[in-house]
């Protein structure tokens, strides 16, 4: 056995020991919120008497919160007791219980997306569970990683291995009291990713996790922190997809990033949970807080995002460019088709002097989706010479579609300078046309065309994710043209 | 030995959101010919292209086409380009982002797994573009490009030729592939079209000016008015349009009625 395979299965028992299987052997939360589920949580987890502490002031603080209402995007009200937040709820009656009642729409799906055929077996009867499939070679090389200085692991790991950093930066870019989701998930938080990589070291490779929900009646609330110290270099993977549910489920993130002088971060996100069906009956709710702290010198933040899956997302990755000359950037594609809905965007926060930021987002609308861009440019007093690029595209497939542009811009002085361009347009006939008139057909030319659309973005992803995304876009616009 | 026909139309007739445009046209192109097209703005020169090429939004209303004598059609665009129909745009359009060589090598291999023939892979399609360049001495900075994306207008024609040269049809139809080019770039496109013939595929050249048929010589002249094939004759037709106007034609035959 190789090495390699060995960490593979350390990495799987490491994430199911603080995720959910462990759990659904011992015992599962009953569906509902309130301080006790909190202590419970936090005990379950063996967390030291601070993390609890913040977690229930968190608690007290979300509970003042109304719920957002501003954003672009219709849902009902979510019903916060009926989420079981630590939990593995029993297998419905109905649940599939083997492949061959599994909605072969579901199994295609897994194909096209070239997940393993093994884990379409897990899916089946007992172990739906939660699998937490991660295709991460983070943790593979976790020993090499070690040898640099490199901490990657698990949020609850970090807890207990590393609380003095744990400590120093939880909270310290998204507070607690940012926002509805963010106080949500800083209440109940179960798990996540925690990654530092110390003074002047690049990181020899790409770290990366893939997210999966599995557990109905669930909700999931995962919390990543990353600090880049001094000189320090990491690009990061995130994935995520989820199975079919009629059910929506809610998925509140946090994640934190921070640069200290000339560090750079490279965050990316290719993002599929499940949409919900043609009629907008299922999908997971993805509620999601990401923000950068350009703490340092010459820092820089990259976020690079693709959301094709989701029923309603919403999520402004963000940066605050704090230190003198650093740079934020946020290339974005956003797909939505059916019924999907999308508000999502970045804010540019500049505060330091010489600060440069740049945002390209993609959004994409099919079937009767709504897609919304929306992004605040920030620049304030303290930001002389400051600059912002923007640049918003919104392509249209079909007549039943929306594409919104809601941008906010503050400039706070003289010498700083931002210039946003925006576009909208429809996918041509002209253009499948012409792809026809080659011998490609008309799925194959939306393909095509919308990969060409989105290439500015697709080529800030590392290549193994940029063919994934690629593939992705495929199956999420099918059937988008009649 | 009797000429084989590529291409057949038969009393068609075509027309777009209740307008009629083509009011019965019947052509047949034999393999190994050179066939032209003329007539004045608007007369259904492009849309007797559309209609051949499979553009949807047109209702035939009558007549039937055969091409290779099959119906041509019943088929989709997608498959009358893979089985060899070629329409060299009046208007290429852009695709932002697509590159010009991927767009060529995916529609290249459409062609090749339709003949059941194996794809070619990237190295052995740059040679065959490398080759089929020299033909046309196109920049090869263009085929890095997105396709159509900024080229000027000749550029964009001589891409649409360049095309033609890598997909090899059997039946290419080329909608006023002079416009818009230089008198140079006119003599390096006809040139290649020129190449391209062949005596098993046919090509039919729709044209306002007498001048590229100075190129590219056609075996037969129509003059399309007003949706109806109103004149056939030999390359020298070209000519006498040329001097004496569509007028001289429209007159002739209204006296002839
Ligand atoms: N989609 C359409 N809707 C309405 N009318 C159309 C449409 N397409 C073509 N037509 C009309 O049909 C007629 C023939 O057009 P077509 O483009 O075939 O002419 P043409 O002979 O190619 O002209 P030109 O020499 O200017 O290129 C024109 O009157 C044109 O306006
Ligand atoms: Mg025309």
């Amino acid at each position: 056995m190789s090495t390699a395979t060995e960490t593979i299965e350390d990495l799987v028992k490491t994430e199911y020991k603080y995720g959910f299987v462990t759990d659904v052997e011992t015992e599962s939360t009953p569906p509902g919120l309130s301080e006790e589920t909190i202590r419970h949580i936090s005990a379950k987890k063996n967390e030291p008497a601070w993390l609890t502490d913040w977690r229930i002031k968190a608690f007290r603080h979300w509970q003042t919160m109304p719920e957002p209402t501003w954003q672009f995007v219709k849902y009902p009200p979510i019903d916060f007791q009926a989420i079981s937040y630590f939990s593995q709820p029993k297998p419905q009656a109905n649940a599939p219980k083997s492949l061959d009642e599994v909605d072969p729409k579901l199994l295609e799906t897994y194909e096209k997306l070239g997940i393993p055929l093994r884990e379409r077996g897990r899916l089946a009867g007992v172990a739906v569970d939660a699998i937490f499939d991660s295709v991460s070679v983070g943790t593979t090389y976790r020993e090499e990683l070690a040898k640099k200085g490199i901490i990657f692991c698990s949020f609850s790991e970090a807890v207990h291995n590393h609380p003095d950093l744990v400590k120093k930066y939880l909270g310290s870019v998204v507070p607690y009291t940012d926002n509805y989701y963010a106080a949500l998930n800083s209440a109940v938080f179960t798990d996540g990713s925690f990654c530092y990589i110390p003074k002047g070291v690049k990181c020899p490779m790409e770290l990366s996790t893939y997210f999966r929900i599995n557990a109905a009646k669930s909700g999931q609330f995962e919390r990543t922190l990353i600090v880049a110290d001094d000189g320090a270099q990491v690009s990061y993977l995130e994935g995520c997809t989820a199975p079919m549910r009629d059910e929506n489920q809610l998925h509140a993130a946090v994640v934190e990033l921070v640069t200290h002088n000339d560090a750079q971060i490279k965050y990316s996100t290719v993002q599929n949970w499940y949409p919900g069906d043609e009629n907008g009956v299922g999908g997971i709710y993805n509620f999601v807080t990401k923000r950068g702290l350009c703490k340092g010198k010459n820092s820089r933040i990259t976020w690079t995002q693709v959301e094709t899956g989701s029923a309603i997302t919403w999520k402004y990755p963000s940066c605050i460019l704090l230190g003198e000359g650093s740079k934020g950037e946020f290339y974005s594609v956003a797909v939505v088709n059916n019924m999907q809905q999308a508000d999502t965007g970045t804010k540019m926060i500049h505060i330091g002097k010489n600060t440069k930021s740049t945002i390209i987002s993609k959004g994409i609308s099919a079937g009767r989706g709504q897609n919304s861009y929306r992004g605040l440019v920030e620049i304030r007093k303290s930001a002389t010479n400051s600059r912002n690029f923007s640049q918003c595209d919104s392509m249209l497939i079909g007549a039943k579609c929306g594409a919104h542009t809601f941008p906010y811009i503050e400039v706070k002085n003289t010498s700083s300078s931002v210039e946003h361009e925006a576009s909208t347009s429809k996918i041509g006939e002209d253009q499948i046309f012409y792809c026809n008139a080659r011998g490609i057909a008309t799925q194959d030319a939306v393909n095509m065309i919308v990969n060409g659309f989105c290439k500015e973005v697709f080529k800030e992803l590392p290549m193994e994710f940029a063919v994934e995304a690629q593939k992705l876009l495929g199956v999420s616009l099918e059937g988008s043209v009649g | 030995m009797s000429k084989q026909p590529i291409l057949e139309i038969k009393n068609l007739s075509a027309g777009v959101e209740g307008k009629q445009i083509l009011k019965g046209v019947s052509l047949t192109i034999n393999a190994g010919e050179v066939h032209a097209v003329m007539g004045p703005n608007g007369s259904g020169k492009s849309t007797l292209a559309a209609v051949l090429a499979g553009r949807d939004g047109y209702d035939i209303t009558g007549g039937e086409v055969l091409y290779n004598g099959k119906d041509l059609l019943d088929l989709d665009p997608e498959e009358r380009a893979r089985e060899g129909v070629f329409l060299a745009f009046q208007y290429p359009v852009e695709i932002p982002g697509v590159n010009s060589t991927y767009f060529l090598k995916a529609a290249l291999n459409e062609v090749r797994k339709h003949k059941g023939e194996q794809e070619l892979d990237a190295i052995e399609f740059l040679a065959l573009v490398k080759d089929k360049m020299k033909l046309l001495e196109l920049k090869d900075d263009l085929l890095k490009r997105s396709v159509n994306e900024g080229f000027s207008g000749g550029e964009k024609k001589r891409a649409e030729i360049f095309q033609m040269a890598i997909l090899e049809p059997k039946l290419a139809i080329l909608d006023e592939t002079d416009s818009g080019l230089d008198i140079d770039a006119l003599k390096v496109v006809s040139n290649g079209v020129n190449k391209l013939k062949r005596a098993d595929n046919a090509q039919l050249v729709i044209t306002h000016y007498q001048r590229l048929l100075n190129y590219i010589v056609p075996d037969f002249v129509h003059v399309l008015v007003d949706g109806h094939v109103v004149k056939s004759g030999g390359k020298e037709l070209a000519l006498e349009l040329e001097a004496k106007g569509y007028d001289w034609i429209l007159k002739r035959e209204v006296a002839s009625v």
